[in-house]
């Protein structure tokens, strides 16, 4: 039993806690600090597998973010904590079956297909530098151009919609 | 892996936090009294010689104080919230190189608590975190107040979060590195603000409305909104977000010294490797008088205008200064022609004068009541 193994099942615990309190807590912002902390457990075993770059951007990206979401809860929705559950009455059994069989299918794939060698190493100390970060740039901006750029055009439709439905509702309510 | 290099981590780790826990200290005192000079006063001079022991006695004042919790606030965020606005600030420096290194008992101490390849962003990305704890205050004091406190800062500094990275951007092309020891080591020939000035004060700029110094301090805004977010407040947990608030004060200083003003590099730091801190200090003071001299001779500025400064005004000129930065350092290693490097000065500054024009024109208008 190596360190590395210590500290991954520490994290593993701490991150399907966080999880769960996420889901199961009443007050919204509960639930959305609870993810925050999950995101940043994620971000630490990227670190673990020697991936700073994306540890980092998992925090800044997935962490701030959440930000927003807080926002969103206290100022637009209003409702903190949710009133006892009023949910369709179908939801639930429906939920517990597809949640179910999620289990059972993973469980399945993990046990049939995970031999003790799948040629998975742990990550080269050497990729762990700025060069891969280079390369991953270099990548970005020759072979992946195009979806690269597409996925700006995207965010930036995205961005123009929530501009102009917040809009409308302003000047609906004006005149 | 060897016990002593755990036991290096671990004093290192700890003199830093004493360093900034006293700097933060007689950074009280240094503001106080640097203030009440500019203000003509005297400023506490009373407990020790020059009031050098005023932070000692405010302490103990403030330990001894009675803590507060108001009925019906949101108990466990409550808490945690100074807590969460602390540690930001104090991990925020673990990355930040004092210096080089030394030899010590034979064996050779660097002057950095963490080499980490991608220092830059670990420091954005603890920036976005640092939010956190002033809006959950903000909330979870259950006071109107002390919600918008939390709300304005918030936004403020998801606004001036993106010009921040951007002036980043322009330090990390500049020094080809994210790593902050190879950006230091880029500026041996020539410090960073002589090629790109517009990004230093626009960095400087950001970093104000990010640590939320006046004139950027909205969100304790004493007149509009009582104390802001730590308005339900008192004792240590009061005296947790003032520390949050003048230990970014100091780690700030020490990144803007690191990116722009060549960090711990001086005459004769090669040959003495222990000058460098010493350096770094000295700027460290100048950028924080700097910082005081802003608090005492400007007004706070307008929520609105804040808000239409940062987003109209300071992202765009960050774009442009970017844009110019990386444009200028690829021409010049086209052409191997230094003429391109210079070029990105003039330019930046021309594109500051537009800004600057750009603000004056919609002052006037709106002060003549045209809008």
């Amino acid at each position: 039993m190596n360190s590395d193994l210590i500290v991954f099942i520490v994290l593993a615990i701490v991150s399907i806690a966080t999880a769960m309190g996420m889901v199961f807590s009443r007050n919204a912002v509960y639930s959305a600090l609870f993810l925050v902390l999950n995101f940043v457990t994620v971000a630490v075993f990227y670190l673990l597998l020697g991936a700073p770059f994306i540890a980092m951007s998992q925090i800044t990206v997935y962490g701030g973010a959440i930000m927003v979401l807080f926002l969103f809860v206290i100022m637009l929705l209003g409702a903190e904590s949710l009133a006892p559950s009023k949910a369709l009455p179908w939801q639930r059994p429906l939920a517990f079956t597809l949640a179910l069989v999620l289990v059972v299918e993973s469980v399945y794939l993990i046990v049939s297909r995970a031999q003790p060698n799948l040629g998975i190493t742990a990550p080269d100390a050497s990729l762990n530098t700025m060069d891969s970060l280079r390369q991953m740039a270099m990548e970005l901006f020759s072979k992946y151009l195009l979806p690269f750029e597409v996925t700006s055009i995207l965010l930036l439709v995205a961005m123009v919609g929530a501009i102009v439905l917040t809009k409308q509702e302003k000047n609906g309510r004006e005149s | 892996m060897d016990w002593t290099i755990w036991l290096e981590w671990v004093l290192k780790g700890f003199i830093l936090c004493m360093i900034l826990l006293t700097g933060f200290a007689y950074l009280t005192w240094y503001e106080r009294r640097a203030l009440a000079r500019i203000q003509i006063r005297v400023g506490p001079n009373r407990a020790g010689p020059q009031g050098l022991l005023q932070p000692i006695a405010d302490a103990v004042k403030l330990i001894f104080k009675e803590e507060l919790t108001p009925a019906r606030v949101y108990k466990v965020v409550f808490i945690l919230a100074p807590v969460l606005t602390v540690v930001p600030s104090l991990v925020l420096a673990a990355v930040i190189p004092l210096g080089t290194s030394f030899h010590l008992f034979g064996r050779e101490v660097n002057l950095f608590v963490a080499d980490v390849n991608v220092g830059v962003l670990y420091i954005m990305s603890i920036a976005s975190i640092a939010v956190y704890g002033i809006v959950l205050a903000g909330w979870s004091s259950n006071n109107k107040y002390a919600m918008l406190g939390g709300i304005r800062s918030s936004a403020q500094m998801i606004s001036y979060e993106l010009t921040l990275g951007l002036s980043f951007v322009t330090a990390i092309i500049m020094g080809n590195s994210m790593n902050l020891i190879d950006i230091v080591n880029g500026q041996r020939s020539l410090w960073f603000v002589v090629i790109q000035p517009v990004g230093a004060l626009i960095f400087w700029i950001a970093t104000l409305a990010e640590v939320n110094r006046a004139p950027f301090d909205m969100p304790d805004a004493e007149q509009e909104l009582t104390a802001g977010f730590h308005a339900e407040y008192s004792g240590m947990k009061f005296a947790l977000f003032f520390m949050a608030e003048y230990q970014k004060m100091i780690v700030i200083c020490m990144i803007m010294a690191t990116l722009f003003f060549g960090g711990y590099l001086g005459p004769g730091v090669d040959k003495f490797p222990l000058l460098g801190p010493v350096y770094l200090f000295a700027k460290v003071i100048v950028l924080l008088f700097l910082m005081i001299w802003v608090r005492a001779t400007w007004p706070r500025i307008r929520y609105d205008r804040l808000m239409s400064f940062g987003w109209k005004i300071l992202l765009p000129l960050a774009l442009a200064v970017a844009f110019i930065t990386a444009t200028g350092i690829l021409l010049a290693d086209l052409y191997e022609n230094q003429l391109f490097v210079w070029s990105i000065p003039v330019l930046s500054i021309i594109s500051l004068l537009v800004a600057v024009a750009f603000i004056y024109r919609d002052l006037r208008r709106k002060s003549h009541g045209r809008f």
